[in-house]
């Protein structure tokens, strides 16, 4: 079976920012994305998922190369002063290259 | 000596659970699920009520009560630049949420004046919805002015279809066009188990509290005196204006306790995204350990006296 490269970006942020991420992500090209509820510890304390105003999402999108790029330097130029965010990148194998 | 309402003692229950880390947590679709019923149970009462007896907003409440939110946080946002000491965007921040309203503070004073047999305004739920928006687009400006880079598309939707407008709007106009007879078949849910699910709500929000006690111990001493002196003097500014509004009895202490209460949902995820670089945690802490403790322990029965005393 053919497998084909790409890349999957994963943002653990507050779930404040959903909605405007969202929006963020289409204007960037994104395709699809997946957000699961959160929660942990970090540089900004503890945050808890049972509570809406202080609980985490984390956001996993798989795409080309570029777009992770992209996406990457936009979060990081918004948002990383004034929100508890981070974000990682990895490489990963899909099958279906053109729906990503 | 009147006993403590029953409700409360669910609130305390919280508190001490949650400070001595016992292993209780609602899961969040509780949370949601009790705090919908609560939303829409205060609504459809209200909404009954005008059914009943029709009692309507008249303009000068309408100015009065919209020029109280967005007033108050100016104030507020004074004592927190200069007594604080705090940055602009802080002190913004914090005004916004002390000048707009708490629900859940409003369920418990609706519960006591009640359980007390104080007749107030039906129409209260709508003060409610009038207090909730305008103290965060003060607080707003007071930073940003009135173009800055603030998202005012997607805070207007955030704000004004947020979960407790649509909710409280939604059941007040569900009760007003079903009347009495027409809600009997959904009174027991909303009606005859509105003191249960208040209980539910409350142990969540000592729980809540007693969350935000670590983060208190940080920002120390302006806090804890902010949230305790802010609230009665605003009270005293809701309770003169119900009665320069010619309220009921009852009516200047539902308006002198949404005066007092902090806003804990609206304003921070509005903030959150219009005034990023103030705080969450500072506002988010005073309002809920606080402030909200404070009201329904003690601010309500004497927000209650002051206007019996105001009424004479």
């Amino acid at each position: 079976m053919e497998h084909y490269s790409r890349r999957l970006l994963t943002i653990v942020t507050e779930a404040a920012l959903e909605r405007e991420l969202s929006a963020e992500f289409d204007a960037l090209g994104v395709r699809g994305y997946t957000i699961t509820d959160a929660r942990g510890k970090g540089g900004r304390g503890r945050r808890r998922s049972d509570w809406a105003q202080e609980s985490n999402v984390r956001i996993e999108i798989v795409c080309d190369g570029e777009t992770a790029d992209r996406i990457a330097n936009r979060l990081r130029e918004r948002y990383y002063d004034n929100y508890a965010m981070i974000l990682f990148i990895q490489d990963v194998s899909v099958l279906r290259p053109d729906k990503f | 000596m009147p006993t403590l309402d029953p409700v409360i003692w669910f609130f305390v229950l919280g508190l001490a659970a949650g400070v001595a880390r016992a292993d209780l947590r609602l899961p969040s679709a509780i949370y949601e699920f009790v705090s919908t019923l609560l939303l829409l149970a205060i609504g459809l009462k209200g909404g009954v009520e005008l059914a009943r007896d029709g009692g309507g907003l008249r303009p000068v409440e309408l100015a009065g009560i919209l020029a109280l939110g967005f007033l108050l946080p100016l104030p507020a946002f004074a004592v927190a630049r200069v007594a604080g000491r705090l940055t602009r965007a802080d002190a913004a921040s914090l005004a916004a949420h002390y000048g707009s309203v708490s629900v859940g503070t409003f369920a418990v004073v609706v519960g006591f004046l009640t359980a007390r047999g104080v007749q107030y305004e039906a129409r209260a739920p709508v003060w409610v919805v009038l207090l909730e928006v305008p103290a965060i687009l003060t607080g707003i400006v007071l930073v940003h002015g009135l173009s800055g880079d603030v998202p005012w598309r997607h805070l207007f939707r955030e704000l004004f279809l947020g979960r407790s407008i649509v909710l409280l709007l939604g059941g007040l106009a569900i009760g007003w066009l079903s009347g009495p007879d027409g809600t009997a078949s959904i009174q027991p849910l909303f009606f005859g188990l509105f003191k249960g699910i208040l209980a539910l709500f409350l142990l969540e929000m000592g729980l809540i509290a007693a969350a935000q006690l670590p983060t208190l111990r940080r920002h120390g001493a302006f806090i804890i005196a902010f949230g305790l002196l802010v609230p009665p003097a605003f009270a005293v500014v809701g309770a003169l204006l119900g009665c320069a509004l010619e309220l009921s009895v009852g009516g200047i202490a539902v308006l002198a306790t949404l005066a007092a209460s902090a806003s804990y949902i609206a304003a921070p995820a509005a903030i959150r995204t219009a005034v990023p670089e103030a705080n969450p945690a500072l506002p988010l802490t005073a309002s809920l350990a606080v402030t909200f403790p404070f009201n329904i322990l003690v601010g309500i029965p004497l927000y209650e006296r002051l206007a019996v005393a105001l009424t004479g």
